[in-house]
């Protein structure tokens, strides 16, 4: 039958030749080859030691982030949970009470905010549907853990530090990241 | 007529017997841990170097690995003949270090201790028999596994082995005609005295690593232990230490046959371009003994890395063209070099006249 393309080859079918029979040069060939490759720069990166440089835009664990004056963005709305496709985020509102507004920004704010890592894809849909610019992702990821419940991180994990009172772990907990031009 | 037991022989030949089984196992633990360090380098990445400095602590650790597991007895397989396997296959292992000469001699408490465990006349042909035996181990480690895989991969094996015997002893013989010895300490000397005796067999040389490598089930010959082919071949059903024992008899068994490649062909301990005698009189014997021993070690060394440089770049052979080698090529090609070195030799004494 005929063929669709001509890009099949015909397969060579000729016999070898002494130099092949004997199979000595060949090894020869491949051996040197072989004992370049122990010459040449390897591409092995020295992790922990070294580690490769992630983008600016990678998504890694969530930081639950505070305004300039120290106050909680995270209102409780309850859209990040519903636009999570893995049902990994699950909080608890609460109301502000009135010695509270340096605390946080509205009259609600989170009680308990739980975020499953296990279940968790990563995917960054809770940090496009926050509308306080509350939530975003940042560029480590979750370190291992013996049990499952170690994997369930709650608020105090999840919260940035007080630029008011712990300036420098605010700035290295912030990154690099790009600033949202919203609200 | 009374017995006078002579303890100090008894004693001093204890010390050497541990001495020789200590430096095998422990030679035979850090080539597994070459073996993943040149694999590594040969495929562009690091090998084992988290566990001590340069991974040096990684066999301990894979030592370790296998003592935890679990041993697990198969139910239907021949309960006594299953552990008998690895014993076997070390046991021959180690039997052949008993000729190697490892220096010349050593001078303590007064005498002269020659540093071989025995120096038996036949020393070759011990050698040569101790190897046949290790295909017992396999055989019957294949058997006892109640396991068609299993037996399929010993079968293969034990065929490759006997195989490739015959080639290995006509090379041999051709070496015997030259030297007309076949203890291994003589053979030595003549090559301390004399040129090394791959000059005068490089033929013969060349199918003797080739029909080591079949013998040590080494790639390009490892058709029994191919892992995809034969879901693991003769050591399927083995776990934990039994397991341990076949593969760390594989690598005593390349220790042990570099050096008798050594022995026979590159001159034992000699230094190359040093005229021994000399050099004994400036340092004196012990310096010499170590000396001695040192260079031999740096040979079978560079021997070891070649069996695993040669084991990173091959295919494996399929079983009809590993037999078709052994038969149809080896052993013609053996005869061949015998009778050209029959033929040489008579010429000689004939002083070249036909």
């Amino acid at each position: 039958m005929q063929a669709l393309t001509n890009r099949a080859l015909p397969v060579d079918r000729k016999p070898m030749t002494f130099m092949e029979k004997i199979y000595l040069p060949a090894i020869m060939k491949g051996m040197s080859i072989t004992f370049g490759h122990m010459f040449k720069k390897r591409p092995t990166i020295n992790y922990p030691e070294k580690t490769r440089p992630f983008s600016p835009v990678f998504r890694g664990l969530h930081i639950l982030n505070r305004d300039e004056e120290g106050r909680e963005n995270c209102t409780a709305c309850g859209l990040c949970a519903v636009s999570c496709p893995a049902e990994a985020i699950t909080m608890e509102g609460a109301e502000r009470k009135p010695g509270e507004e340096n605390l946080y920004r509205e009259e609600k704010y989170a009680a308990k905010y739980e975020i499953n890592m296990l279940r968790c894809i990563f995917c960054g849909l809770c940090e496009e549907a926050c509308p306080k610019d509350a939530i975003y992702l940042s560029e480590t990821f979750a370190p291992s853990n013996y049990q499952r419940k170690g994997f369930i991180y709650s608020k105090d994990d999840l919260l940035i530090p007080n630029p008011i009172t712990e300036p420098e772990a605010y700035a290295k907990a912030k990154g690099n990241r790009a600033n949202k031009t919203n609200n | 007529m009374h017995f006078a037991i002579d303890w100090t022989l008894i004693i001093e030949k204890l010390v050497l017997i541990i001495v020789v089984v200590s430096a095998s196992l422990v030679v035979a633990m850090y080539s597994t841990w070459a073996e993943r360090k040149v694999a590594a380098i040969m495929q562009d990445r690091r090998g084992p170097n988290r566990a001590g400095p340069f991974g040096l602590l990684q066999p301990l650790a894979d030592g370790g690995k296998l003592f935890f597991k679990e041993e697990i007895i198969p139910n239907f397989s021949t309960g006594f003949l299953f552990v008998l396997g690895p014993c076997l296959a070390m046991l021959t292992a180690m039997m052949t270090s008993a000729v190697i000469p490892w220096g010349d001699k050593v001078h303590f408490f007064n005498r002269d201790i020659q540093l071989q465990i025995t120096d038996v006349n036949i020393g070759i042909l011990y050698v040569f028999g101790v190897v046949s035996l290790g295909v017992y181990g396999i055989m019957i480690g294949g058997w006892a596994s109640n396991n068609k895989y299993s037996l399929m991969g010993a079968m293969r094996a034990a065929s490759q082995i006997i195989s490739y015997e015959l080639a290995m002893g006509i090379a041999l013989i051709a070496l015997l005609m030259i030297t007309g010895t076949l203890s291994l300490r003589t053979m030595v000397q003549y090559q301390v005295d004399g040129i090394w005796n791959i000059v005068k067999q490089p033929l013969g040389f060349l199918i003797f690593l080739i029909c080591v490598f079949a013998e040590c089930n080494r790639t390009p010959f490892d058709l029994a232990e191919a892992e995809n082919e034969l879901i693991g071949g003769f050591h399927t059903e083995y776990s934990s230490m039994k397991l341990g024992l076949y593969l760390f008899s594989e690598y005593v068994n390349m220790f042990i046959s570099s050096a008798v490649m050594v022995c026979l062909f590159f001159g034992g301990y000699d230094i190359p371009f040093v005229n021994d005698a000399h050099l004994l009189q400036h340092v004196g014997t012990n310096w010499m003994a170590l000396i001695h021993v040192g260079m031999l070690f740096a040979k079978i060394v560079c021997f070891l890395f070649f069996f695993m440089w040669v084991r990173w770049t091959i295919p494996r052979f399929r079983y009809d063209q590993l037999m078709n080698l052994g038969w149809k090529v080896l052993i013609p090609l053996a005869l061949f070099n015998m009778l050209v070195t029959g033929a040489i030799i008579l010429l000689h004494q004939n002083h070249w006249h036909f």
